[in-house]
């Protein structure tokens, strides 16, 4: 067993563990292993020893290479596992290092590994480059991904019944359920999505739910137009459904998700309408008929 | 099985782990199995599929749960949302008691989402055994930590990685998930005899065991729970519950996952072992703790 050394004596745990996670984080090389300089301009075999003991077989960087290829293993793959169809239409080579980009960027702040894509949509707006020709498309299918993954797992209120919806005033604030996810697209690209989805078959790790190594990205794309499109992924009987909204009925839902009463919320999902002002009372009829058939509609508290 | 305090005294026999690919064959067989180990981590959402999948699970098998992410080595204080969302989870469930690894994996909020070793420094045990007291007080059940596979030892290390779990779990009061699978990856890759680690371990609080199979390479193992169990493992197992006595006993196999049958019968070699093992008698003082 190794003993206390003196010039390792000056690192506490703390500077230890984050001596380790900056080692282990570094990006790999296109060879897969660890980079022989550090960000600071240090030799990556002097950083790898001034903490770790070499064995008869491995030395302190070899040692620490196998932590480095393992984080970077592990979160890519958990980045394939959720983003499948964003990583068929950007390419395999792009999306690894569209995820390598983000990941430097955004590491993980969250236990969970669920969590990891949380801020991908954000990211890849701000750095289109990193999605290529195909920016704006990519943007969609990652938007309705990770609507997927919210939908797969949020919580379920207790809905309001069709009697309790047609006893509200136009003063009632209302919520959304957290597992409806509203989408405004650039793209109809959630038949593509699916389509690549259906592709997928799930395993588990000890990591989480991880899917199988299925390879979604083979085969030509179809062509997905310009053109805009609003979308509602939520949950039913713990399956997810994407479901094409009319823009009024998307803005509607949109004011009563962020808090609006609810007249002002109606008269929000109305506004710019080319729609004839005698079909919107028997559109909102329809509306909150779907709505309370779904069970979208709960109470803010 | 005789238990002890660590396992709030559980008869729970041979487990298997709770894993997708299984889903389908135990729903449609329902297969006799002891009990199922799940991942916490899995199930600590909100709603949605994962949580009525474990609920049918619950009201047909015993469940324990084993979690990836506490991380009782991290310097920097649990995540209240992670141990909030532990505590729902344990409520549901049920979970005689709870194991999660004894490493580390997040730094000023930054998740690796690996087992990171620690150095088995006197710092370290201070630190863990903190972190390991307030996660056993938040959820008012018994917890036991794993000894993971490493591939890295510290230059500051101040003992062995068996005197670093003593020093933990006595000083916390907690229970071991004896992983002889991990102590034997350990061994190859760190040069030590895993016997004396079996050996050395505080037999008392062992509160269940782990075994599992692992990938060799040159000059490495790799722990990556996509083989069966090899003999030498099983020889760490046998004098394991020789000292331990009937232990509960779980397989794990989380990559290249083969059918729940198999899986099932890798486990079930580990009967040979505990029926060969007698009972150890609890001590007195714990049956009468348990009484109360």
């Amino acid at each position: 067993m190794s003993t206390s050394n003196a010039s390792t004596q000056q690192m506490n745990l703390l500077e230890i563990q984050r001596a380790m996670a900056a080692a282990v984080m570094l990006p790999l090389t296109s060879d897969e292993d660890m980079q022989q300089v550090a960000p600071d301009g240090r030799e990556m075999h002097a950083v790898a020893e001034t903490f770790i003991a070499p064995n008869t077989h491995l030395t302190a960087f070899e040692r620490l290479e196998l932590y480095n290829r393992q984080y970077w293993y592990r979160l890519l793959d958990a980045l394939v596992d959720d983003f499948p169809a964003l990583r068929a239409v950007v390419g395999p080579r792009r999306f690894e290092s569209l995820s390598i980009a983000y990941l430097l960027d955004r590491p993980s702040r969250s236990f969970s590994l669920r969590n990891l894509g949380s801020s991908l949509i954000g990211w890849m707006a701000e750095h289109p480059i990193h999605s290529g020709r195909r920016h704006r498309l990519a943007l969609d299918v990652a938007r309705i991904e990770w609507a997927f993954i919210e939908a797969f797992d949020n919580a379920e209120h207790k809905p309001l019944t069709l009697d309790q919806i047609r006893a509200l005033s136009g003063e009632s604030r209302l919520a959304l359920q957290p597992h409806v996810r509203l989408l405004a697209l650039d793209h109809p690209a959630v038949d593509l999505v699916l389509a690549l989805h259906s592709r997928q078959r799930r395993d588990s790790s000890e990591a989480g739910v991880r899917h199988d190594t299925g390879d979604v990205s083979a085969g030509k794309l179809p062509r997905v137009s310009r053109r805009s499109d609003w979308v509602v992924a939520h949950r039913v009987a713990n399956s997810v459904y994407y479901r094409s909204l009319a823009h009024e009925e998307f803005l509607t839902l949109t004011a009563i998700q962020d808090g609006l009463p609810l007249a002002q919320a109606l008269e929000a999902g109305f506004v710019g309408t080319r729609r004839p002002m005698s079909q919107w009372p028997k559109m909102v009829e329809l509306w909150f008929a779907n709505w309370a058939e779904f069970g979208w509609i709960c109470s803010r508290s | 099985m005789a238990g002890n305090r660590f396992n709030a005294y559980s008869n729970h026999g041979i487990g298997i782990g709770l894993r997708i690919p299984h889903y389908e064959h135990i729903f449609s067989r329902k297969p006799v199995v002891d009990w199922f180990e799940i991942i916490s981590e899995n199930f600590m959402c909100d709603a949605g599929r994962p949580l009525a999948v474990l609920d049918d699970i619950l009201e047909q098998y015993r469940v324990v749960q084993h979690g990836v992410s506490m991380y009782f080595g991290s310097v920097t204080a649990p995540d209240p949302e992670h141990l909030k969302r532990l505590k729902t989870l344990v409520r549901r469930t049920k979970t005689p008691w709870l194991s999660d690894h004894l490493c580390w994996g997040s730094v000023d909020g930054t998740y690796t989402h690996d087992l990171l070793p620690l150095p088995y420094t006197w710092e370290a045990v201070e630190r863990t055994v903190e972190r390991v007291r307030v996660v056993q007080d938040s959820l008012e059940i018994p917890v036991a930590v794993e000894n993971v596979s490493s591939y890295a030892e510290f230059k500051s290390s101040e003992m062995t990685e068996w005197e670093f779990l003593t020093e933990v779990v006595e000083r916390a009061d907690c229970g071991i998930l004896l992983d002889v699978n991990n102590i034997y990856v350990s061994s190859v890759n760190h040069e030590f005899n895993p016997m004396d680690y079996v050996n050395a371990v505080p037999a008392e609080r062992v509160a269940q065991i782990h075994i599992a199979g692992h990938s060799r390479y040159e000059k490495y193992i790799l722990d990556t729970h996509d083989h069966p169990v090899i003999d030498p493992v099983w020889s760490l197992y046998a004098r394991a519950v020789e000292r331990c006595g009937p232990t509960p006993t779980l397989l794990e196999w989380d990559a290249h996952i083969p059918t729940f049958d198999e899986v099932h019968a890798e486990a079930r070699k580990a009967e040979r072992y505990l029926n060969a093992s007698p009972a150890l008698p609890a001590p007195e003082a714990e049956l009468a703790e348990a009484a109360l």
